[in-house]
């Protein structure tokens, strides 16, 4: 079926919810209104009492979830804009990711928090932000971001599948903003594993969530041969397939949307520069936001990573 | 036009007053002087432990330790009023609760040394790991009863909270889904006036804090948490409102006789004086006039029961110790899979011998 990436992850829920009972979706706005972006459309009407409606309180949300989870339910927390989930910042760090370390695997936490990540739709203030970078620092944590609506589908169903605390980031901007053929039935995508979009000699480009698209748009329109990987998942970082892919061009660049310092791109520069440094030929690159707060939506086209910078900084490194 | 909307008021709620004199016509029937002998000896027990806690923590021999001198009524009271399948969610300080579930004794200690293994609870005990972000554990109770209201289990949740957990934002808001979810759940604030050196009179200018249930539309009581009895009425009474959808909150009124935890010395914030009215009105002495009275206790038998708590727990400490900490289990239990970069961690670890002690 051809849908995009806003649909896909409707049918994930679908599909997940028919497959397992005790899946409960629970969030503001998500039963009979279906979300504020209607990721949940539908859902209310066909599993009733599963589809929670919860009070305006995000640490309330994911407190309560993982109560639902140390019971035998697995929630599905959604969490209406990044921008508001450090409020559950807490009872993410402090309890979704170190119950099972904390009590050697006596007890985990099957949760997959759903929120709408990264900016490019001109949307209020705190409704942009990619928060990626400070959940990877927790270990216990899943965070993935797909790129596309077959990969939305796969990842959330292995998600579902998984006995791990997820956080599922959806890019607002790739919602609707191409539809792609994806299977009807049930599929998963294996996580802690990247993906090659483009495979090249000369080059490689590490990217994830809304930049994947961009950077395939300026490797083409340039016609240069690059290896493009598609994180996917985040953390636990594929460190394998990035080593393996600069160990052949010798060339590596970042791109995310999120800011630049201590930032996803510092960490994989890190491990570059750790094992593989005499294998570069050049600087390591990083494309990301500033290191500054996100702008209000008037300034946003200047913030975001675009087709420019990531090509000027193509340009630079091909030069080494 | 102004017309008054509403209207509330709390209950306080005593049976054994502190001479050991009960209330006949709020003593529930099931409570004979057997019951009032076991209460007795689960809070002696309880205090043995304690006590043997604070001398193994001042010996270096466990971590830093959260006492519950004081406060035991309340435990062990709410203890004695749950189920076997109600469920017990504590925050850092629940210890009697624990010992009265069959909690292994062993096991208590392996948590005190400080190894995360003592957290592995029994499959058959009902019950939840000790908490310590503050009022965190509301929540996770909240999520619990509603998976028990969502699964149709007969199951209560119990949890609680200090004094000072009611001023965290997560305390309001685990109330707050409660009332709107109607599940079955207990919080019982175990209010024992000093949130470390701060006391209650600076943590609300509310009168009370069972009051604090109010603005979320739940029922709400006091109790003097120092009657065992007064506790064990009240949670059962709750237990079975949770039961009927009705969430409730119980502030019971203690005391903190020792220290927050082994880190601090009370006698730079607190009035010596206070803490000696306090003593006359702790669980034990009121428990142990009734008995005396009754004819049931006396001081061999106390003696007896001390020398065979002694050597339970003795040999629980025994067996602690020679608990053999395993720091590869660190890395193991982090995920559901292994990841390559955590496997590459403890590889490192591994092969240069980082491990070795």
């Amino acid at each position: 079926m051809l849908i995009n990436m806003l649909n896909a992850i409707n049918n994930a829920l679908d599909l997940a919810m028919q497959e397992n009972q005790d899946i409960v979706l629970l969030g503001e706005d998500v039963g009979k209104d279906g979300g504020v972006f209607r990721v949940t459309d539908g859902l209310f009407d066909k599993y009733k009492n599963r589809v929670i409606d919860t009070p305006l309180a995000e640490d309330g949300i994911i407190g309560v979830s993982i109560g639902m989870a140390l019971a035998g339910l697995r929630p599905v927390p959604e969490i209406q804009f990044a921008g508001f989930m450090w409020l559950s910042f807490n009872q993410i760090v402090n309890h979704a990711a170190r119950y099972r370390s904390r009590t050697r695997s006596r007890f985990s936490i099957p949760m997959v928090i759903r929120t709408p990540v990264s900016g490019g739709v001109r949307a209020l203030e705190h409704h942009s932000e990619s928060p990626e970078a400070p959940y990877a620092n927790i270990g216990g944590l899943v965070i993935i971001e797909p790129s596309s609506p077959y990969d939305a589908k796969g990842l959330l169903i292995k998600a579902l599948h998984m006995q791990d605390p997820v956080i599922f980031l959806e890019p607002t901007k790739l919602y609707r903003l191409f539809k792609q053929e994806v299977p009807e039935n049930m599929y998963e995508i294996e996580i802690g594993k990247a993906n090659y979009i483009a495979k090249g000699d000369d080059l490689t480009i590490i990217t994830y969530g809304t930049m994947v698209n961009i950077v395939k748009s300026v490797a083409e329109k340039k016609q240069i041969s690059a290896d493009i990987i598609d994180l996917r998942t985040i953390a636990p970082l594929d460190e394998k397939t990035i080593l393996e892919s600069i160990k052949k061009t010798g060339k590596a660049m970042i791109v995310h949307e999120a800011p630049t310092s201590f930032g996803v791109g510092a960490e994989i520069s890190a491990r570059i520069a750790e094992k593989a440094i005499y294998d570069i030929s050049a600087p390591i690159i990083r494309i990301a936001a500033p290191s500054l707060p996100y702008p209000y939506p008037g300034y946003e086209k200047f913030y975001v990573p675009n087709e420019l910078r990531i090509g000027k900084a193509i340009e630079k490194l091909l030069k080494y | 036009m102004i017309k008054k909307v509403f209207e509330a008021s709390i209950n306080y709620v005593q049976i054994m007053d502190n001479d050991g004199n009960i209330d006949e016509q709020l003593l529930p029937k099931e409570i004979d002087n057997q019951k009032i002998l076991e209460m007795y000896k689960q809070i002696v027990f309880a205090r043995m432990v304690d006590a043997k806690c604070m001398s193994l923590q001042r010996q270096g021999r466990i971590a830093t330790y959260a006492p519950i001198y004081g406060e035991e009524a309340t435990q062990i009271g709410s203890a004695m009023a749950m189920n076997e399948n109600d469920i017990f969610v504590p925050n850092f300080r629940q210890h009697a609760v624990f010992f009265n579930r069959k909690f292994p004794l062993e096991l208590f200690f392996i948590y005190e040394k400080a190894f995360e293994e003592g957290t592995k609870i029994p499959e058959n005990i009902n019950a939840y790991p000790w908490i310590v972000p503050v009022s965190t554990q509301i929540l996770h109770a909240v999520g619990i009863a509603y998976a028990q209201k969502f699964k149709n289990t007969d199951s209560v949740v119990l949890t609680y909270i200090g004094d000072g957990g009611t001023s965290e934002g997560n305390f309001y808001e685990g109330m707050n889904f409660a009332g709107i979810f109607k599940v079955p759940i207990v919080i019982i604030i175990e209010n024992n006036q000093w949130a470390i050196s701060v006391p209650r009179s600076k943590q609300t200018n509310a009168e009370t804090l069972a009051q604090k249930g109010i603005a979320a539309g739940i029922d709400c009581i006091q109790v003097d948490g120092n009657d065992v009895i007064g506790v064990y009425k009240v949670v059962k009474d709750a237990i079975a409102s949770a039961k009927n959808s009705k969430p409730v909150l119980i502030e019971a009124i203690t005391y903190r006789l020792g220290v927050h935890t082994t880190s601090d010395d009370p006698t730079k914030y607190r009035d010596e004086n206070e803490v000696n009215e306090w003593k006359l009105k702790e669980p034990l002495i009121r428990l142990n006039k009734f008995l005396v009275k009754k004819q049931l206790w006396d001081n061999e038998k106390q003696k007896a029961m001390e020398l065979e708590f002694s050597k339970t727990i003795d040999e629980a400490v025994e067996k602690a110790e020679s608990f053999k900490p395993d720091p590869k289990s660190m890395f193991e239990h982090v995920y559901s899979f292994m990841p390559d970069i955590l496997k590459q961690e403890e590889d490192e670890f591994e092969m240069n011998n980082f491990f070795v002690d």
